[in-house]
């Protein structure tokens, strides 16, 4: 077998096949490397850590304390008891499962893109790595792997926490179990991946372009956390505004959330940043397209610049 | 089957207004030391970056190992360390070398090979955020020696080690190079490039002064004379050996001929009356002869910007 990795001048027939040189087997090996080194790392564990803790917290503690002491917290104001409990019961794991994803999970998923691509300009991993041999594309490759396979670690621990809280609280409340619905839990974790990934994709794509992980987050938060909230502020005054605002990234991952669950935050008790603003499916377009756009620009950003 | 590895064909390099290299043609040859030798600033850096891919030049061409530069396949079979280590400072030394054998689609045992060549392996747990200048530079050397490769591409192998280390990282280099690695080897320390390299390649604001071997760098031995009346042992001196070969210096006189003419010379100055105190066997070093061709060209690129 023999694969062409210079189309711009190929070898001739007779040149031996070059082991090193194909693209999928560079590509396979920068992702072992690249997965090693980021299961390696306890920043990346810290991350995961305050996600789940984060999720646990505002998903299931403070609605169950607010329930079993039978007060409001800020979320549940207004919300009878059984309600409050009903949404922290197993059941219930498909509505609430993706409610954190776009603003905090969002972030922090995007820090861990930010940290994976920016950090090796700083350190000089990049040119450590580009001088193995794997070939830009593919060593960047690894890097989107390696980040994807840490988002869908993420999912799965956030099932697993979700699935165990609200199990436990049917247990301790003498609930009976009701298993969510198996379509649309998986319909919830699609979604929550698809939030995820797009936020560690820009995370990527602000690493790649700022070649500082420093920049990169500050900027990242910024913009998710304070820049698109003030802009669909203004879309609210100005209407041509929200031509634009509908389709950024916090409004199309919020939408997608938003279309998972049933509370939101123009409703009293929904989590922030879940939107309604676009319909589930072409919240779940435009979540896609910002994942293939975020991914190609930084390739072609990590494949044309000088690594000076 | 052509025996150069390294081939460059006015390779430069523009910053802005800065070229940082000018049309660069070098050749590096198959088996050897080559040693690019130059002060900081000078443009080897950027040069070997442009070998190895990592830069692209603003023109002219380069062939590494019969491939374009950065070419995947000329990249696996170079080993480089350009610019200080760049490794992950929470993963161990052991780990980061295993991180990159895995892009290399190398096995965990050449890492402990590579950990062993330098030195390392008994550090090899530790974090390399806790290494010295010394031991991080030796692990850089270590993930360069990964695979085997042909070509080793060291830029500054013995910045920040100590005098023991340089001299382990000298004799690492010409092992490799005994057992047929080419290497190129980048450096501002003219003795070490006078030590352990076969040729050289003199680089300087950008250009490359001159490529030869380190003898023929250093030109011909001379005798040194210290003997007074200075003007007669001058004018013997001229008769011996020609009147060009001969030179006036503070403190006595440079005659250009070899050791076996050294009794005719003195024989010659004690005949002619003169009283001899010193007679020395001059070897040119290789800074003398940097420092030479430096500043000429110096003045030379000075007056071509005018």
């Amino acid at each position: 077998m023999r694969t062409e990795t210079r189309p711009e001048s190929p070898a001739p027939s007779s040149a031996p096949a070059q082991p090193v040189g194909r693209p999928g087997a560079a590509l396979i090996a920068s992702s072992r490397a690249e997965w090693l080194r980021l299961r390696k790392w306890p920043a990346v564990w810290v991350l995961v850590g305050t996600w789940l803790l984060l999720n646990l917290t505002f998903g299931y503690v403070f609605n169950y304390i607010a329930y079993a002491t039978d007060s409001a917290n800020f979320a549940s104001e207004g919300v009878p008891p059984e309600a409050l409990l009903a949404d922290i019961l197993p059941a219930a794991v498909p509505d609430i499962f993706a409610n954190g994803m776009p603003m905090f999970g969002g972030a922090i998923v995007m820090i861990l893109g930010a940290l994976a691509s920016g950090s090796g300009y700083g350190w000089g991993t990049w040119k450590t790595v580009l001088t193995q041999g794997p070939g830009r594309l593919a060593a960047f490759g690894g890097t989107l792997a390696a980040v994807a396979g840490m988002v869908l670690v993420v999912i799965a621990a956030t099932l697993a926490v979700d699935l165990g809280a609200s199990l436990l609280i049917a247990a301790v409340e003498s609930q009976p179990i009701t298993w969510p619905a198996w379509g649309e839990l998986a319909l919830s974790v699609g979604g929550g991946t698809l939030i995820m990934t797009m936020w560690a994709a820009a995370g990527v794509l602000i690493g790649v372009l700022t070649r500082s992980p420093a920049v990169a987050i500050g900027l990242g938060l910024v913009w998710s956390l304070v820049v698109e909230n003030l802009l669909r502020g203004v879309s609210g005054l100005l209407d041509a505004m929200s031509y634009v605002t509908d389709v950024m990234p916090g409004t199309a991952s919020g939408s997608v959330a938003g279309a998972l669950g049933q509370a939101t935050q123009a409703d009293d008790g929904g989590a922030p940043g879940v939107q309604t603003i676009l319909d589930g499916s072409t919240a779940t377009i435009v979540v896609t397209v910002y994942i293939v756009v975020f991914t190609v620009a930084a390739a072609i950003l990590m494949r044309r610049r000088d690594l000076a | 089957m052509t025996n150069t590895i390294v081939v460059t064909d006015r390779l430069t390099k523009r910053y802005g207004d800065r070229l940082a290299v000018d049309h660069v043609s070098l050749t590096v040859r198959q088996g050897e030391v080559y040693g690019f030798l130059g002060p900081n600033g000078a443009g080897k850096t950027t040069t070997l970056r442009m070998l190895l891919g990592l830069i692209r030049p603003t023109s002219g061409t380069a062939s590494v190992l019969g491939s374009a530069p950065g070419d995947p396949m000329a990249v696996a079979r170079t080993g480089a360390l350009v610019e200080g280590p760049g490794f992950y400072p929470y993963l161990s030394g052991r780990d980061n070398l295993r991180v990159m054998a895995r892009y290399q689609q190398a096995g965990d045992r050449d890492v402990d090979e590579a950990l062993e060549r330098v030195d390392l392996a008994a550090r090899g747990a530790d974090a390399f955020r806790s290494y010295s200048l010394g031991m991080k530079q030796r692990l850089g050397v270590a993930s360069a020696l990964l695979g085997g490769p042909d070509l080793l591409i060291l830029d500054e192998p013995t910045n920040g080690l100590d005098p023991a280390g340089m001299a382990d990282m000298r004799r690492l280099i010409v092992e490799l190079a005994q057992q047929g690695q080419t290497v190129l080897l980048s450096s501002h320390l003219l003795s070490e490039v006078q030590e352990i390299c076969d040729r050289v390649g003199v680089i300087s604001d950008g250009r490359l002064l001159t490529e030869s071997t380190v003898d023929d760098l250093r030109g011909g031995r001379s005798l040194f004379v210290r003997a007074t009346p200075v003007d007669r042992a001058l004018a013997v001196s001229m008769q011996v050996a020609g009147e060009d070969a001969v030179q006036l210096l503070d403190d006595g006189v440079n005659v250009e001929v070899g050791a076996e003419r050294a009794p005719e010379l003195v024989r010659a100055l004690i005949e002619a009356d003169t009283a001899v105190y010193e007679v020395r066997f001059s070897e040119r070093s290789l800074e003398d002869v940097f420092f030479e061709m430096t500043s000429t060209e110096n003045s030379a690129t000075t007056e071509e910007v005018v």
